[in-house]
């Protein structure tokens, strides 16, 4: 069993510095702060238009300490695999490369040159974080909105589709690593970032990002709603180490301790749900009950392998 | 050393000479043969490069501009719809002052579907900040290509190569490939003044702001639009660059000398046909058939055409009683650009001058239709009269409406 990282053990270089210009609460300052800890100064990072390129700071100033390709919005990956390449013409080795894309960078626009990079098998870290709608442009819905959230384009009903699955998407290309965390639990996600680095090839992490603005909840709660959107079941703490699925931290607890919070608790803590009705409500909850109890039931086969 | 090769392959030669470093591709008709040969002599050992196969045109200009940007030398190449779907990113690469090349192998775009030649694919790319040379020639082709790794890393701005489709791409001619220890004198590694390292962390192309504004210790910065009127500037430092590279390339090699405008029998003329491309060599034919007849005419190539050389254009054109361009692209719903280019040239060194010459705009080849020596006779014999032309609209050759 490898090694978990606690509070203690975190390297105290800071890579982000303070007074960046990401908003009041916001957790991907978090996601941020911690993930580059994980990867280190000797990193390059490729960021499409995202709430991240306005977090590093406008032109000439940067709140990042290493260096930073802003890129087009689809062009992510495809950036990471040219600065790869790069790297091996010029015989430069010991730099993480690292794509770092919001939702829609990731599920939408720039699906197309990710999926390309992973059939290729080019060696980089790609990162979405997921705050689950356009919000740098104000708050539209994109691929990862979940059902039912009220966006700046879906106004009265919600969104009407269910959330796209990148994560599932991307480990069918068959990579070694795919990661999904939240930042919520910030030393998960770096224990993530740490294991993805030893890995081949196109390594996949999605991260969710509760929005304080975006998604209609009081800046000093983001942590709080993240952690109710694991303890609710609906979002996954997990890992797919090749091609074999696992839950970690928080999730890894809820299928020991086989007890969800009731899905409520998390869609009532933010007003973008607010068109949700209780019966929608409780068809979520049987979903995701249904769910989980084939976690639980899987857990038994591990553990009787074990 | 001579060999007798297709335009794709000497392109491809061109490249490799250069010892770029990145190589992204996508395939497309007519530009494919190119990088196929580009990736076979990478496979094989013969050049040393990373040969990236991407998803899409639009990746192979993102992985050329990140290569670009961590330092490497970099290449890629395309047609058409291709050249098309990179619109976005050959913006980016201009803005962020990266001496990438691409060759650009000349083909109509849909709709409808055409795989043949024109010009509206890199006229239609015109006005992105990118230099852009026309080769006329399979030999052209590679020392342009030579050339534009030395003038976009001189003026830090990328160079499309152009050459037409089929008509040079897929045909066989002699030309002599340049001694590679003579194309290391020439051309010696690309090192930037600052590539991507965590030794010295910088974020580039980020949200730059409508007013220049203070870094942190005080000291003020370009806006975006001192930003964009360096690219400007820079693009027009390109012209007299164009000359130095020429020079030194003609110095090493024994070809060059007319880095902008290539003229055929324009010394005594009173006309002068003016295109981009082959089509200006195969205006030779036709202006050496009718100066039998004592029409005096002549040809002249415009290899530059971003920047647009105006002053040299004018001084070269100003003299004659009449021009006539011929095109395979337009501005729709106005004119060839070539066209809209000399005369705004001309007006501006011709302005109190009392007479200036004629212009006339032909139109042709549209979508790979063939272009016939006795049309192109039969249109420059009618325009070459003092008479000057009836009327500002375009002429088309060639249409065969019918019904």
């Amino acid at each position: 069993m490898q090694v978990k990282t606690n509070i203690l053990s975190l390297p105290e270089e800071e890579l982000v510095y303070p007074g960046n210009r990401a908003c009041a609460g916001c957790a991907l300052g978090i996601a941020y702060r911690i993930g580059l800890k994980a990867l280190g100064p000797d990193t390059i990072i490729v960021v499409p238009p995202s709430c991240l390129t306005v977090l590093q700071g406008l032109y000439p100033v940067a709140a990042t300490r290493i260096p930073s390709l802003n890129v087009t919005f689809a062009s992510t990956a495809a950036a990471a695999t040219g600065v790869l390449a790069a790297l091996k013409a010029q015989g430069k080795k010991g730099v993480n490369v690292v794509g770092w894309a919001g939702d829609g960078g990731t599920a939408d626009i720039g699906l197309q040159s990710l999926s390309g990079a992973c059939e290729r098998g080019d060696d980089f870290l790609y990162v979405c974080y997921d705050n689950e709608a356009y919000m740098n442009t104000g708050v539209q819905r994109s691929g990862t909105t979940p059902k039912g959230a009220i966006t700046a384009n879906t106004p009265y009903k919600g969104k009407l589709q269910q959330k796209k699955d990148v994560s599932a998407i991307i480990a069918a290309h068959g990579i070694e690593y795919v990661g999904t965390t939240s930042a919520a639990y910030p030393l998960d996600l770096y224990d993530k970032f740490r294991k993805a680095l030893t890995f081949g090839g196109v390594k996949y992490i999605h991260i969710h990002i509760p929005c304080p603005p975006g998604w209609g909840f009081a800046p000093q709660y983001a942590v709080k709603v993240g952690k109710l959107a694991v303890e609710t079941g609906l979002f996954e703490l997990s890992e797919i180490e090749h091609g074999r699925l696992r839950h970690t931290g928080a999730s890894r607890k809820l299928m020991e301790k086989r007890k969800l919070l009731p899905v409520r608790e998390y869609f009532r803590s933010q007003s973008r749900f607010n068109a949700i009705t209780d019966e929608e409500i409780e068809a979520i909850q049987q979903n995701v009950t249904k769910r989980w109890e084939c976690y639980f039931e899987s857990l038994d086969d591990i553990e009787g392998e074990e | 050393m001579q060999v007798i090769e297709s335009g794709n392959v000497a392109a491809a030669l061109g490249v490799k000479l250069a010892r770029a470093q990145v190589v992204a591709a996508y395939p497309i008709t007519p530009q494919t043969p190119l990088t196929e040969k580009l990736s076979e002599l990478i496979e094989s050992g013969q050049m040393e490069a990373e040969y990236v196969p991407v998803e899409s045109e639009h990746s192979a200009l993102a992985v050329c501009i990140a290569a670009t940007s961590a330092g490497a030398r970099s290449f890629t190449a395309t047609s058409a719809n291709g050249l098309l779907y990179m619109h976005e990113q050959i913006q980016w690469a201009a803005g962020a002052r990266l001496p990438l090349v691409m060759c650009v192998v000349n083909r109509g775009v849909g709709a409808p579907w055409t795989v043949w030649n024109d010009h509206q694919d890199s006229i239609s790319q015109r006005d992105t900040g990118w230099i852009q040379l026309y080769a006329n020639d399979h030999q052209q082709i590679i020392d342009t290509t030579l050339k534009a790794f030395a003038l976009a890393e001189e003026v830090m701005v990328p160079v499309m190569v152009c050459y037409d489709g089929y008509l040079l791409s897929h045909t066989y001619m002699p030309f002599d490939v340049p001694d590679a220890g003579l194309v290391d004198r020439f051309l010696p590694p690309y090192r930037p003044a600052y590539s991507l390292d965590p030794k010295r962390p910088a974020n580039l192309n980020t949200v730059t702001l409508p007013d220049v504004r203070p870094d942190i210790r005080g000291n003020m910065t370009h806006g975006y639009m001192e930003i964009r009127h360096l690219l400007h500037e820079d693009m027009l430092e390109a012209i007299p660059a164009l000359a130095r590279v020429d020079e030194k390339f003609k110095a090493s090699f024994g070809r060059g000398g007319n880095p902008y405008l290539e003229g055929y029998r324009c010394e005594d003329a009173e006309y002068v046909a003016v295109s981009l491309g082959s089509l200006s060599y195969h205006l030779r034919d036709v202006v050496d058939a009718l100066r039998n007849e004592g029409v005096k005419v002549g040809v002249m190539s415009v290899h530059l055409y971003r920047p647009f050389p105006a002053q040299i254009v004018a001084e070269a054109l100003k003299g004659f009683k009449g021009l006539v361009v011929f095109e395979k692209a337009l501005s729709y719903g106005y004119q060839g650009t070539l066209t809209s280019d000399l005369k705004s040239a001309l007006y501006a060194s011709t302005w109190n001058a009392g007479r200036r010459p004629f212009v006339i705009n032909y139109i042709l080849g549209l979508g790979g239709r063939e272009i016939t020596s006795p049309d192109l006779y039969h249109a420059l014999k009618q325009s070459c009269t003092p008479d000057g032309p009836d009327g500002n609209e375009t002429r088309w050759i060639g249409l065969k409406f019918f019904g």
